[in-house]
């Protein structure tokens, strides 16, 4: 067993994730994440690679992003123009290709982290495009007539948000785990790593507000870790007591500082409709 | 032992193949996980399962093979297993002997009783377990109303008594619901509905036309830029909603999802039941924010491809009669509003999410397949291609 990655100190992460990311490592799979936002997609291959010393290469992916993107791109406007000034560099096409994230990856030195993120931005033919270059971890560039061939396979990592649905061909191929919404449990030390400092009790306080805020029936968009982490600390920045948080009275539904936590005019909407209620409940 | 375990997925109608099911040997040889049944589970989950929303099929295969595996050993010692049982379970449905034979031994309740006893105690074995639950809506345990996890009772009527394993816990019951994952094949079957055209703005560099205008320069460069090709295809979503499309809300919702993220210009109102003088855009201020029939071929024109989702499942009168809609008092029967809309829109398809065969048999899915003039479709993959075929082409 050459590596085996076990987390960090400000990454905390499940048996299960460990073990799916430790059999992508041996098996030399790409490991397919998928996962509510805010959960930690793209956190894991900056701390696969921090943790076990490899270099990270980052693909981010955006609706016109093509595979070949990811490859290499010839910029034949900028040849052209350096042809017309009389420039030497013109006459070797080598210096207008640009390399892409998976050419930087298969040249490293050393065994890389390729991230592939939020592939489900793309179009939807785009991950069969990426079939061989994964599979194979090599591809041809026509203009050098050049085979580019990892030296050693990435560890390759790619994060969904599910916008999409990826084809079954490219699925075959990868390893997936779904990150889960942390319980109660996972959340405490999640945050213990985020803010050491954190007084326990107003932690303990706004988790519960959190929780119960997640359990609203109707919400557009559930707040998630991040969104937990940010308003922390907005929270302690902000001096607020924990007794604020206790307030359970059910007139002042909203918590303090709620735009950390609700991203949504709706979902704001939903929580004063829900106090205004309670108010005439009372 | 494993390639009953991938046979078994496979029954289960989980997408697992045969390539996965060899890096999971693969998996396995390397030594990545100890004798474990916990991390055997987890292995077989990365490399098998593609998809959350399989998850707790998933488990619940898992659940049933395993759970056999480790007390086929018990099973076979004690020999005490009543041959009637296996006899009953060997067949799927019930027949007329056995009936009687259920009599003589006291009646449906005492045999519920003992079925309940016999599963708390002995589990499932391997092979008679998967069936078990594969067949209990047929079998005569079925009869009893008893689905798979009910009589998949958990550990705690069980021998061994241990911690509840992961895959029994089901966290992940939420998210199977036996859904079709149809959202990319409509996806795919919707981009045949696209419609480039270059219009805009001229900000995308033109290769051919700057070699061809450098070409004439004599050799100075000319850059040429020419616009975008965009998707210039126009659709008008018509959904019905509440009454009996609540049973094909989430077929209809993976549809307008697919739509919404394949199509440039949509655009989509709601109706209830059938067409009249008035649709809408929101579904809470249904009754304040209503957009008049009128207005809307006005606003949208011939060029917008129509395509109407309903079950058309209403009584005929609702359709044919002035005054017929449960809701107001219509001035012109519906028929007619939907004549308005075909004038006006001339490439237009209706999506049925009531399955085909049901068709015949409902007078108002008939008519209302009149008045399409057969352009209505199932609502399936295969239904929707063909409907796009017909957008495509149709010029009425």
């Amino acid at each position: 067993m050459a590596m085996r990655f076990q987390g960090t100190e400000t990454y905390v992460v499940s048996d299960e994730l460990k073990l799916a990311v430790n059999a992508a490592i041996t098996l030399q799979r790409p490991l397919l994440v998928k996962g509510e936002p805010g959960t930690g997609k793209t956190m894991l291959a900056i701390e696969v690679a921090g943790s076990l010393g490899m270099p990270l290469f980052e693909w981010h992916i955006k609706s016109t992003t093509k595979a070949q993107h990811g490859l290499y791109e010839y910029d034949a406007v900028a040849r052209l123009r350096d042809a017309q000034l009389g420039d030497d560099r013109a006459a070797d096409i080598a210096n207008y290709i640009v390399r892409g994230p998976l050419w930087e990856a298969f040249e490293s030195d050393e065994q890389a982290v390729l991230l592939i993120d939020e592939i489900d931005k793309a179009d939807i033919e785009f991950p069969n495009d990426l079939l061989r270059e994964l599979d194979r971890m090599e591809f041809f560039v026509y203009e050098l007539k050049q085979l580019v061939k990892a030296r050693h396979r990435p560890m390759v990592i790619i994060t969904s948000n599910n916008e999409k649905e990826l084809p079954d061909a490219f699925l075959r191929r990868c390893f997936f785990h779904y990150i889960r919404f942390p319980d109660r449990e996972t959340m405490d030390r999640i945050v213990g790593v985020h803010f050491p400092q954190l007084k326990e009790d107003l932690v303990q306080e706004a988790l519960e507000v959190f929780f119960n805020m997640r359990e609203v029936p109707g919400l557009k968009k559930k707040p998630s870790t991040s969104e937990l982490i940010d308003w922390l600390k907005l929270l302690l920045s902000g001096d607020v007591p924990a007794d604020v948080l206790r307030e359970r009275d059910p007139r002042k539904a909203i918590p303090p500082l709620y735009g950390a936590l609700l991203k949504n005019e709706q979902d704001v909407a939903l929580f004063e409709r829900l106090a205004f209620m309670a108010r005439r409940g009372t | 032992m494993l390639n009953d375990f991938f046979l078994t997925l496979k029954e289960a109608g989980l997408p697992v193949s045969l390539k996965e099911h060899l890096v999971l040997l693969e998996a396995l040889g390397s030594g990545l996980i100890g004798p474990s049944i916990d991390e055997f589970y987890l292995l077989a989950r990365t490399i098998m399962i593609k998809n959350e929303t399989l998850y707790d099929r998933f488990d619940r295969v898992f659940s049933a093979y395993f759970k056999g595996m480790e007390d086929l050993a018990a099973l076979l010692a004690k020999r005490d297993i009543p041959e009637e049982w296996l006899m009953q379970r060997a067949r799927a449905a019930l027949t007329e002997e056995q009936k009687k034979h259920i009599e003589a031994l006291g009646g449906w309740d005492k045999i519920m009783e003992a079925l309940r006893e016999r599963l708390a105690e002995q589990k499932k074995r391997h092979e008679g377990g998967n069936k078990m639950i594969g067949t209990a809506g047929t079998s005569p345990f079925g009869a009893f109303g008893y689905n798979p996890a009910g009589v998949r009772i958990g550990p705690d009527g069980g021998k061994e008594g241990g911690a509840i394993k992961v895959w029994e816990q089901r966290a992940f019951r939420n998210l199977d619901g036996d859904v079709e994952l149809g959202t990319r094949n409509f996806k795919v079957a919707l981009r045949r509905l696209r419609e480039f055209a270059r219009q805009g703005a001229a900000d995308e560099f033109d290769l051919a036309g700057t070699i061809s205008a450098t070409a004439r320069n004599a050799g100075w460069l000319d850059l040429h830029y020419a616009p975008q090709r965009r998707d210039r295809m126009k659709v008008l979503l018509l959904m019905d909603v509440g009454g009996t499309m609540d049973e094909h809300v989430k077929l209809t919702e993976e549809l307008f999802s697919a739509a919404r993220s394949e199509l440039k210009h949509l655009v989509h109102y709601y109706f209830h039941n059938f067409i009249y003088e008035t649709v809408w855009q929101d579904n809470r201020r249904r009754h304040a924010d209503r957009t008049p029939l009128w207005e809307l071929m006005r606003t949208y024109g011939p060029d917008y491809r129509l395509i109407i989702v309903g079950d058309a499942t209403m009584s005929p009168y609702e359709i044919l009669q002035p005054g017929g809609s449960i809701e107001h008092i219509n001035e012109e029967p519906g028929s007619q509003y939907l004549l308005y809309l075909l004038d006006h829109f001339t490439h237009a398809v209706w999506l049925n999410p009531e399955p085909i065969q049901r068709w015949e048999t409902v007078a108002s899915i008939q008519l209302t397949r009149d008045l399409m003039g057969e352009r209505m479709f199932p609502l399936t993959v295969d239904g929707l291609s063909e409907a796009i075929t017909r957008l495509r082409t149709t010029t009425h």
